[in-house]
């Protein structure tokens, strides 16, 4: 699976230059190993396609080494949304009948997300017509994702060309849905960036750093690390950090 | 009678660890402060069954006391222990695949394995279509032909396929709403691990049995390995004692314990269900708390398996299975206390699972429909209770009054079990009496909206009482619909008034 900075990104967003982000791996696992024999494809060469979002993610190639460079910083403006917006509200079940690896559902299921969303916010996630949201980093309150297990809900997300999500806290299905994906980027604030920032604020993390940078308001915030689940992210999802860890075969 | 709101919670919520003095197999709570003792001993039960465990698993061999769920998991990871906090790799026992997952699991699988390989144990995964079954949505019925094509490639032993919309009965194989499904059809089994493409599957831990739900590529990766990474749980013990008032029902139950640890109270954690009051619900009743762990956030839902679970499994499987228990002296997170006794009739207002608020203090709040159906609230029990509610009162429904059994089984019990005091009236004739809608083709249908030509789906701002789940903005379908959560109790009542009504006033 391809790492989650690649592909759908809106045209706003840029990218500083790539460091090796630094997570120690756990201890490899101690279980009897269970290694299935598949067909072996030829592993294709993955493009870096960062300002492109013509690739929908669910479509892009796996990596065929886990030894890419990944993504550093996240910039540009924020959506903010408050505490425990369930996955009903981040893509409605009437939409769940779209399969994400079907590259039009995917593009669609982009221009849905958030439309759950009550009618006290004012701006649209992502504007009638387009299938890509104007916003890089989405803001929450406490609880982000609850609810439903649906995986439409970071896929829309994802799709719709937001690369990060920092919230509060999540709620744990959503938050393993995002990691496995890599659609989006789960980050945990320190406090309730909710209350500081607004909708449209131009915003930059810098996750070496674990730190957001609000530049409209002018004052920073740290972020909590990724934890257990940045060796996953770092790998490019479950596939991959299986793979990584000797758990299934490379391909 | 005269009800007081008189604190009948204590809470030890220290964030340290502590442990929990018990012995393994009963549930005797010594507490300075609660003034009745508890329980009569639960019968330690040697499972007619093999043990199918690996030996180090059993219980007597570990150091380090543990829980339930860190007991199953440690066995499931091949362990002789696990602490929480820990990841492990964890070998499932049943996957669960519903229709509007099976498309994207097995497209996932596919790319991931490639397109010829196997899914790893054909007898051990059960696809169930449920979601969006009776609609016209072309999209919805291409996904049970997905899942139909992917089944018959994979020789899939357990798929409930569904082909003549028109008439349920017609499709032998046809379950319906899958938690129920996978109970009725025995899948569900103490000591288990039980993971399905749904965020109710916490239901199955009612046969004390770990089971949660994970997304797709989650599952797509359960397919191709049998195993999934987890993070054992801490556990957050809650134990309720005082015989259950007959105007309660489990959902009073858990909107309480959701009410009162917030949605996401439990979050990352295990809500293990102990006391007399436990011990005296049945399997449904068990489910039904269950079930709704969720929407606390929890990682999944635990009650321990005992007489009643092995009644209930008799007839609906073989397989062998070996239940567990948590230790002596295993360690909680925290500890709830709640006197079930001195419980009311509850609902959660709009627009959320915690919005706890008593019936009785609804009572002006007028509502234009009732639904009653569901994983939480669409179980056999479920029905009997609404007609019991029905039969007291003799009268007829004064809103719109939906019923949509969760299963085949479900449906055929409406039709001919006897509602004990009714003069050998099936459920089926009370709601028909009561001037209730007639009983639906079994599905989860309305619960979570779905397709625009869902059966009771809200499409116009409603309000509604519901048995459901859940009750966020545009749950049901329509964003400013306004969703009542209650018990079956509490919905029938309301129904019959036409306002949120406590049943008592039916008792």
């Amino acid at each position: 699976m391809a790492s989650f900075s690649a592909a759908t990104v809106p045209q706003n967003l840029t990218f500083s230059s790539s460091n090796k982000l630094s997570f120690s791996l756990p201890p490899s696992s101690s279980s009897s190993s269970h290694f299935l024999s598949f067909p072996t494809s030829q592993p294709t060469l993955t493009t870096r396609l960062i300002t492109s979002h013509q690739t929908p993610r669910a479509h892009a190639p796996p990596s065929a080494s886990a030894a890419e460079s990944s993504t550093s910083s996240f910039h540009g403006l924020c959506y903010v949304v408050g505490d425990n917006i369930d996955t009903d509200q981040i893509i409605p079940a009437e939409y769940l009948t779209l399969v994400p690896s079907n590259p039009d559902e995917y593009q669609k299921l982009g221009s849905y997300a958030l439309i759950g969303l009550p009618a006290s916010y004012p701006a649209r996630f992502v504007q009638p017509g387009e299938t890509k949201t104007k916003y890089s980093v989405l803001i929450a309150g406490a609880n982000f994702g609850c609810g439903s297990s649906r995986e439409h809900a970071p896929v829309a997300l994802g799709a719709s060309g937001a690369a990060a999500v920092v919230a509060e806290s999540y709620a744990r299905i959503f938050f393993r849905n995002s990691v496995a994906t890599g659609e989006v980027y789960p980050l945990e604030s320190e406090g309730r960036l909710c209350e500081e920032c607004s909708t449209g604020d131009v915003v930059t993390i810098e996750l070496a750093e674990s730190r957001l940078i609000n530049h409209t308001t002018g004052k920073e915030y740290s972020l909590k690390p990724i934890g257990d689940a940045g060796p996953v992210i770092e790998a490019g999802g479950i596939f991959a950090y299986a793979r990584k860890t000797g758990m299934i075969p490379t391909r | 009678m005269a009800f007081t709101c008189s604190p009948f919670i204590t809470c030890k919520k220290d964030l340290c660890f502590f442990s929990f003095h018990d012995h393994s197999a009963s549930f005797i709570i010594t507490d300075e402060k609660c003034k009745k003792t508890t329980s009569k001993k639960i019968v330690s039960v040697v499972s007619p069954h093999k043990n199918k465990r690996n030996p180090s698993s059993a219980a007597g061999s570990r150091k380090t006391p543990m829980t339930v769920t860190e007991k199953i998991l440690a066995g499931a990871s091949e362990k002789s222990e696990v602490k929480a906090g820990e990841n492990a790799w964890v070998n499932v026992d049943v996957l669960m695949i519903n229709d509007i997952t099976c498309p994207g699991v097995s497209a996932t699988f596919k790319k991931e394995f490639g397109n010829t390989a196997k899914v790893w144990d054909r007898e051990k995964i059960v696809v169930i279509p449920d979601h969006y079954i009776f609609t016209n949505d072309e999209r919805a019925h291409r996904n049970v032909d997905t899942a139909r094509d992917f089944c018959t490639e994979q020789d899939i032993k357990y798929f409930y396929d569904i082909q003549d919309r028109t008439n349920f009965r017609a499709n032998p194989d046809y379950k319906g709403v899958c938690h129920i499904a996978l109970a009725q059809e025995g899948h569900c089994r103490p000591g288990e691990v039980l993971l399905g493409t749904d965020s109710h599957t916490t239901s199955a831990g009612a046969f004390g049995q770990f089971a949660t739900g994970v997304g797709n590529t989650d599952a797509a990766f359960i397919l191709g390995t049998g195993k999934i990474l987890l993070k054992v749980p801490p556990t957050l013990r809650f134990v309720l004692d005082g015989e259950m008032p007959n105007y309660l029902l489990a959902k009073d139950l858990i909107l309480d314990i959701i009410g009162e640890i917030s949605m996401s109270g439990a979050t990352y954690k295990t809500m293990e269900f102990v006391g007399t009051t436990i011990e005296s619900l049945s399997m449904e009743e068990r489910m039904t708390l269950c079930n709704m762990v969720v929407e606390a956030g929890g990682k999944n839902g635990i009650v321990a398996a005992d007489q009643k679970t092995y009644q209930y499994l008799e007839d609906k499987t073989s397989a062998p299975f070996e239940p567990v228990y948590s230790d002596e002296k295993a360690r909680f997170l925290a500890q709830y206390r709640f006197d079930v006794s001195k419980m009311e009739p509850l609902v959660a207002k709009p627009h959320s699972p915690d919005n706890r608020a008593l019936a009785r203090e609804c009572s002006n709040v007028k509502i234009d429909r009732v639904y009653i159906g569901s994983c939480t609230g669409g179980k056999t029990e479920d029905f009997m209770a609404a007609a019991k509610v029905f039969l007291a009162s003799g009268k007829t429904v004064k809103v719109p009054t939906f019923l949509v059994p969760a299963t085949q089984k479900v449906w055929m019990d409406l039709y001919t079990l006897e509602v004990p005091g009714s003069g050998g009236k099936t459920c089926s004739q009370i709601f028909e009496e009561a001037g209730c809608d007639t009983p639906a083709s079994p599905s989860c249908a309305a619960c979570m909206g779905g397709p625009k030509d869902t059966y009771g789906r809200l499409n116009e701002p409603k309000v509604c009482v519901s048995t459901t789940n859940r009750n966020f903005p545009g749950r049901m379908g329509h964003k400013e619909g306004q969703v009542y959560l209650a018990s079956p109790y509490t919905a029938a009542a309301s129904a019959l008034t036409g306002f949120v009504t406590d049943p008592r006033k039916f008792f």
